[in-house]
């Protein structure tokens, strides 16, 4: 049989803050987004899903990039402004100790990128993909540099996720039980002061800290003492946010995709769709507003295979068991341990994509029944009162 | 007598019949099993032919047929339970069992011992 060996990356692979704690901890490591990081530690993807939704799970997301971007002015709004020329999302009215989710798109509508953007009262703060953060920062500075300052930050990101994650983390820093989904706020963690958001990429309630680099290590330990909270990979990482419904930038999106046929129309407030107070003014502007006008022949879509075969990235969907061209693909799938049961998202024509459809996924050369089913597969338990 | 081969498959002959699962080590590489396909009883297979799939949460991997030969009983308990290839790999968690053409090819398999310095 084929065992899996972790690729040979050319590029000497960078640690993370968090890189000799995981190697303690006998994780395996494979290369991503040119890191070294943790796929799973010594309990295994499956067991470290289950207890991330049953209990609390602590992810090491320190690859990802964190830009701050600070107004020349001193205000606030000038750099909510200038981000608005690259994204379809309201930043203007996004409050302080907020973040919202929002993505770079291009001029044919696709999505560069999918972010976080937190409003930190005297600048704003981004998270982006690990694999995009260098183009992200990039741009940034070609399109926004007249306005703002641009700080790549090197701190620690991880994310602490599940039901048990707020009372694990108040052991540290208690002022986080008041906050709900969505806020941002900072705060002091055994002595250092740390930017903790209430969000994440797995369904859950949880939260996102960032760490000062030095001292990562001792406060993921901190969290650890606690039985509730063990360390989880980026394996259970992948198949808990796919069960949240929660898309994967590279896989699920880019840009050959654009917000309305991923499906992330809802992220696209009043303000910036037509007839709003600043409608259009980003990159594909004209093509995105008219999908949300007109619709799209495409969407992303959920898929529930019949069987127990899962159904993985790149497989191709089909009308009928047999004969015909792919009508779409599927973009992420594998087992969903908490539904027990395999699951999939990908992209079928519109007129498919309602809930209950039969297609066809083809799977080492059969075709295999897959219904569309409605996103998230998993009750979302974000914490929004 | 049991016999390994670098595709981290295991075999254990009677006659002219060798039950074939996958190794401790391979399941530990692996994780949790959620799915196994087995091959067709009466399936003629020459070694190396894909027999079996094995599926984790993550990833799918192929059980090579380790000789040639033919598929005289699968099983099926590892499909409604995948866990028990991971619990017990090496008894209760076989995959199949295959006729071998050419008994002699079997004594050109790895011993235990060797099987060992290959996987550390």
């Amino acid at each position: 049989m084929s065992v899996d060996t972790p690729d040979i990356s050319p590029a000497p692979l960078r640690p993370t803050p968090l890189h000799s704690l995981h190697v303690d901890l006998g994780a395996r490591m494979v290369p991503f987004a040119g890191y070294d990081m943790p796929v799973q530690y010594q309990f295994g993807v499956l067991k470290e899903h289950l207890h991330t939704r049953a209990a609390a799970g602590l992810f090491d997301i320190s690859h990802m990039g964190q830009i701050v971007l600070r107004p020349r002015s001193g205000m606030i709004a000038d750099a909510a402004r200038a981000l608005e020329r690259l994204v379809p999302v309201d930043i203007l009215s996004l409050p302080e100790g907020r973040q919202r989710y929002a993505f770079f798109t291009d001029a044919s509508g696709g999505i560069i990128d999918d972010i976080m953007v937190a409003n930190r009262g005297d600048h704003l703060l981004l998270v982006v993909n690990a694999a995009r953060k260098a183009d992200d920062e990039a741009q940034l500075r070609a399109e926004m540099s007249d306005v703002c300052e641009i700080e790549r930050i090197d701190h620690a990101l991880i994310a602490l996720q599940g039901p048990k994650a707020e009372r694990a983390l108040a052991r540290l820093a208690p002022n986080c039980a008041a906050m709900r989904f969505m806020d941002v706020r900072e705060m002091p963690i055994m002595g250092a002061s740390c930017v903790v958001a209430r969000s994440g990429y797995t369904g859950e309630d949880g939260f996102e800290i960032s760490i000062p680099a030095d001292i990562a290590r001792e406060i993921a330990e901190g969290l650890l003492e606690n039985p509730d909270v063990l360390p989880i990979g980026l394996g259970a990482r992948d198949s808990l946010r796919l069960e949240a419904g929660l898309p994967l930038y590279g896989s699920d999106i880019d840009t050959m995709t654009t917000p309305v046929e991923a499906g992330l129309a809802w992220a696209i407030q009043k303000q910036r769709r037509a007839g709003g107070v600043r409608a259009g003014g980003f990159p594909g502007s004209a093509i995105i507003i008219e999908q949300i006008e007109k619709g799209t022949k495409r969407r992303r879509v959920g898929l529930r295979p019949e069987g127990r075969a899962p159904v993985r990235a790149g497989a191709s969907l089909f009308a009928t068991d047999e004969g015909g061209a792919p009508i779409g693909a599927v973009t992420s799938g594998g087992f969903g341990p908490s539904i027990d049961a395999p699951i999939a998202m990908g992209y079928l024509p519109s007129e498919l994509a309602m809930p209950g459809t039969s297609v066809f996924a083809e799977v080492r050369g059969k075709r295999l029944p897959v219904s569309v089913a409605t996103l998230p597969f998993v009750e979302l338990r974000y914490k929004r009162s | 007598m049991l016999k390994f081969t670098e595709e981290h498959e295991w075999l254990k002959l009677e006659g002219d019949v060798a039950t074939v699962g996958v190794t401790e080590h391979a399941t530990t590489q692996l994780g949790d099993l959620v799915f196994v396909q087995l091959p067709n009883v009466g399936a003629k297979l020459a070694k190396g032919d894909g027999a079996a799939v094995v599926e984790s949460v993550k990833a799918a991997s192929d059980v090579f047929a380790p000789l040639d030969g033919e598929i005289v009983e699968v099983n099926e308990v590892i499909v409604k339970d995948p866990s028990i290839v991971n619990s017990d790999p090496q008894n209760a968690g076989w995959f199949f069992k295959l006729k071998i053409s050419d008994v002699k090819a079997f004594d050109g398999l790895m011993d235990e011992a060797d099987y060992k310095k290959l996987v550390g």
